[in-house]
């Protein structure tokens, strides 16, 4: 009796109530849903990413295009992992590793994790250096600025606010869109490679592909996207929408990528140039576009990239690895109360810039490079990653799928194999680097 | 002081010094005792592993432990849900700092041995979650534990004394079978115990929510961010989310009733009683952003015709939260408001004066449906710490109390 009558109140008072409060959670848990995927995503396409692509398509044309689409399903599938991970444990990547592999295992990998991100963060400030330097702005001024500015604005606890602004100025990569379609590529060749994949036994082919791979699939970026999905907290039943916001993340990523190759290759490389020594020799893609204003605008498109990654890479790495080690950590902290924290953040961003201003160092191998040392951790942070991902008292009957396991086993065996051919190919003396006359 | 890690596969040896095996794992046994290790397991390769009970201990050391028993005395190994297990449940794991409140990462356990009788109980002294308990688990078989303890004196040591140690278990059956000692969680602060469960997990979020008491439970959730308190309460069993909310405030508990999904709120106000619930149903009728939907019902009101003493006599049998208690509000025959008397002026003036002229001057009011921005507004221009609210024919219904106008305004923000 007075069960009914309960129901039969609450029906038509809390309906209007309730319609207003749901719709304003929708559109807020909505946006905030949509962000870690394409952010991960576009942060990915950062210094040395914009230079692998763009050497990938001056020294070898179309030839890599192969390479995208099944780099477009080891992206989803391993992101996909790393996001529902996040969503069902409700716990970082470092913690999880924590807690399933001890401490020791989790310091090495750590130590592994601080190394690869220092190159890119390294890579970072290259890209920093190298775009302001085609407004003929002197290293020495542009990279302590942007380490200050980058530092300041995390400190400060703005970096987020001004993260939209990043992301907002990320419609720069259209100019690659836009030149490539002026360029007039020969499309019917670049189909062909897309779908047709061609293996060069080179080792600064394989460079080339190890460094395309690294830089798409970044290990970092697992451990970011994963700490980001815990953070925004979304719950279970949408999960869907996380999962959607992978997806569009993973081909926004690479269609980007496809763009960038296919200009790269129907200017530079059709023109002869297929190394890229300067900032300047890569701006020259987009010529067709800008004319004489090519360089300006990559400049400003690189800035932008480097800049978006250095505001997020030394401080997710700093968060990352004191999550893993069990110290305090996060910018709603403290320095008293997080020392190491800041400690850490800061001399990431230090060191990163300080080694850019040492005399002779070569920008754009750095950071190409930098995206090469990624894939090498690869293969070992998916391997932690499978093995909790596949534990049923952790994630129940969200374990991964058969298909899932194969691809992401497929990347691991494939990822150590490649690296394994490129050392035997440096010690039996083939020449590894990045230049070389192209075939 | 022994540390649980120089433990980990030491050597054991019986009482005529032959090798039994390797230590595997220690466990405690919290129905039998919180602090003690009650049994060590024993590996030893491919034959079952042994337990030896902590009265079978003669001597632990780094790297070696001595029995005071034969190896054919030591029970065979079976896995018990009972058993707190050092190495699975404790280390690498979240704990709760009660004394420091945050949630920690336990590095290390360090152990006191206790003379007993003819043996030696180890029992837990202190978690280690600093430098020192790190650098043993990273060095640990290859460096000498000797070795290890010197560089470690000179380190800043971060324990945590075990009784200030809350354990969390996200397994209830198992929490069952453990029999841990009641959450010490409730001794703190509802705001500080809000932001513990804010840094962990869904799954241990809920499990420690599990472990206190309605009231602890609705004080903690009454500090949380909305969507974090839906999010706990759509976890929970329906029948506790009733109990909870009839530990709230009303108006906090409409606000999370408005929150919930539309089957979770209607089974919950099935199991709550049928008082509570029909208050919160007509709580429920108000905008979240009107004066309606920020205001309590809970409120001392007196006849205007009464007298000092009879208005302290009220407020002494009321069971009025301590935040609306600062003003009496005066009601007519016809329960409309009439005035509005600080707590105060009650104090001050003896007993037989009459409470008409202790009103305040200006008696500032609201209807349920005034916008929340208005009310803030009054809040301020007034410098009230409370505020009145009346339905369409001026009756009473309810008082907005500042602490609302704080948060709200605070939500606003954030």
């Amino acid at each position: 009796m007075a069960t009914a009558r309960v129901r039969a109140w609450l029906a038509p008072l809390t309906a209007q109530r309730r319609r207003l409060r749901l719709w304003r959670r929708q559109v807020v848990i909505f946006l905030a849903v949509i962000g870690p995927g394409l952010i991960t995503s576009n942060v990915d396409n950062d210094a040395g990413g914009i230079y692998t692509y763009s050497l990938a398509g001056a020294q070898f044309g179309y030839l890599l295009l192969w390479t995208l689409i099944p780099m477009t399903l080891i992206l989803y599938v391993t992101e996909e992992m790393a996001a529902r991970m996040g969503v069902f444990t409700g716990k970082g990547l470092s913690d999880l590793i924590r807690e399933e592999f001890g401490f020791r295992v989790t310091f090495f990998l750590m130590l592994g994790v601080l190394a690869v991100a220092l190159g890119n963060i390294l890579a970072e400030f290259a890209g920093v250096a190298a775009s302001l330097e085609l407004f003929g702005v002197n290293r020495y001024l542009s990279v302590p600025g942007a380490a200050l500015l980058v530092w300041w604005l995390v400190v400060r606890g703005t970096a987020q606010s001004v993260e939209k602004i990043f992301l907002a100025i990320c419609v720069f990569y259209l100019a690659y869109v836009f030149s490539a379609l002026l360029a007039e590529p020969d499309w019917v060749t670049a189909a062909y490679h897309t779908v047709w994949p061609t293996l060069e036994w080179r080792s600064n082919y394989l460079l080339l592909l190890l460094a395309l791979v690294g830089s798409t699939i970044a290990p970092w970026q697992h451990f970011y996207l994963q700490s980001a999905v815990v953070e925004k907290g979304i719950p279970r039943e949408r999960y869907w929408e996380t999962r959607a916001d992978v997806l569009v993340g993973s081909i926004t990523c690479m269609v980007i990528v496809f763009f960038i190759i296919v200009c790269c290759a129907a200017t530079l490389h059709l023109a002869g140039r297929h190394n890229i020594h300067s900032a300047a020799e890569a701006a020259e893609a987009l010529r067709p576009l800008a004319g004489p204003y090519a360089s300006a605008l990559f400049a400003l498109g690189l800035l932008n990239a480097s800049l978006f990654a250095a505001s997020i890479l030394p401080l997710s790495t700093a968060f990352v690895i004191c999550e893993g080690l069990g110290v305090e950590a996060g910018v709603d902290k403290s320095f008293r109360e997080a020392p190491i924290f800041y400690w850490l953040y800061t001399a990431l961003i230090a060191v990163g810039a300080g080694l850019i201003l040492l005399p002779g160092t070569p920008l754009v191998r750095i950071m190409v490079l930098s995206q090469v040392v990624n894939s090498f951790l690869l293969p070992v942070v998916l391997i932690f990653m499978l093995r909790l991902v596949n534990r049923s008292d952790l994630m129940g009957e969200w374990r991964n799928s058969p298909g899932f396991n194969l691809v992401a086993w497929g990347t691991v065996v494939l990822m150590i194999l490649l690296t394994l051919i490129l050392i035997y190919l440096g010690l039996t003396g083939a020449d590894v680097s990045l230049s070389g006359p192209p075939g | 002081m022994i540390h649980a890690t120089e433990l980990f596969d030491a050597g054991v040896y019986d009482v005529q010094g032959h090798y039994v095996g390797r230590v595997r794992e220690l466990c405690i046994v919290p129905a039998e005792r919180s602090n003690r290790i009650a049994r060590v397991v024993i590996a030893r390769g491919k034959y079952q592993p042994l337990v030896a009970r902590h009265e079978q201990l003669s001597s632990a050391a780094p790297g070696v432990v001595r029995l005071t028993v034969n190896e054919l005395q030591l029970e065979p190994y079976h896995p018990n849900e009972g058993w707190l297990s050092v190495r699975k449940d404790l280390l690498d794991q979240q704990i709760i700092d009660i004394h420091g409140r945050k949630v920690v990462r336990v590095n290390d356990l360090d152990l006191v041995e206790f003379p007993v009788n003819s043996h030696t109980e180890l029992r837990v002294a202190q978690v280690d979650v600093g430098l020192g308990g790190a650098l043993r688990r990273l060095f640990k078989g290859v460096v000498a534990p000797t070795w290890l303890r010197m560089v470690q004196k000179r380190l800043p040591t971060r324990v945590i004394p075990w009784e200030f140690v809350d354990v969390i278990e996200t397994d209830p059956l198992r929490r069952v079978k453990l029999k841990l000692p009641q959450s010490k969680l409730r001794e703190l602060h509802p705001a500080d115990i809000a932001d513990i469960i804010e840094e962990l997990a869904p799954a241990e979020r809920e499990a420690v929510i599990e472990t206190l008491d309605d009231t602890t439970a609705a004080g903690a959730l009454g500090e949380m961010k909305e969507e974090l308190q839906v999010r706990i309460l759509e976890g929970l069993d329906k029948e506790r989310v009733a109990d909870i909310l009839e530990q709230m405030p009303p108006d906090e508990a409409v606000d999370v009733l408005a929150d919930l999904s539309a089957q979770t709120a209607a089974a919950v106000l099935q199991d709550m009683n049928r008082q509570e619930a029909s208050e919160l149903a007509e709580l429920l009728r108000f905008e979240g952003n009107t004066a309606g939907g920020l205001m309590t019902p809970e409120l001392v009101t007196c006849p205007d015709t009464g007298s000092v003493a009879e208005a302290l006599e009220t407020l002494r049998r009321s069971a009025v939260p301590l935040e609306t208690l600062d003003t009496v509000y005066l009601t007519n025959a016809a329960r409309m408001l009439t005035g509005a008397v600080p707590l105060g002026r009650l104090l001050l003036t003896p007993p037989g004066g009459a409470l008409v002229g202790l009103r305040t001057e200006q008696l500032v009011f609201v209807d349920t449906h005034t916008q929340e921005k208005e009310v803030m507004e009054l809040f301020d221009k007034y410098n009230l710490r409370s505020l009145p609210v009346v339905d369409a024919e001026q009756k009473l219904v309810g008082v907005i109390t500042v602490d609302d106008v704080v948060h709200r305004l605070w939500q606003r923000q954030g």
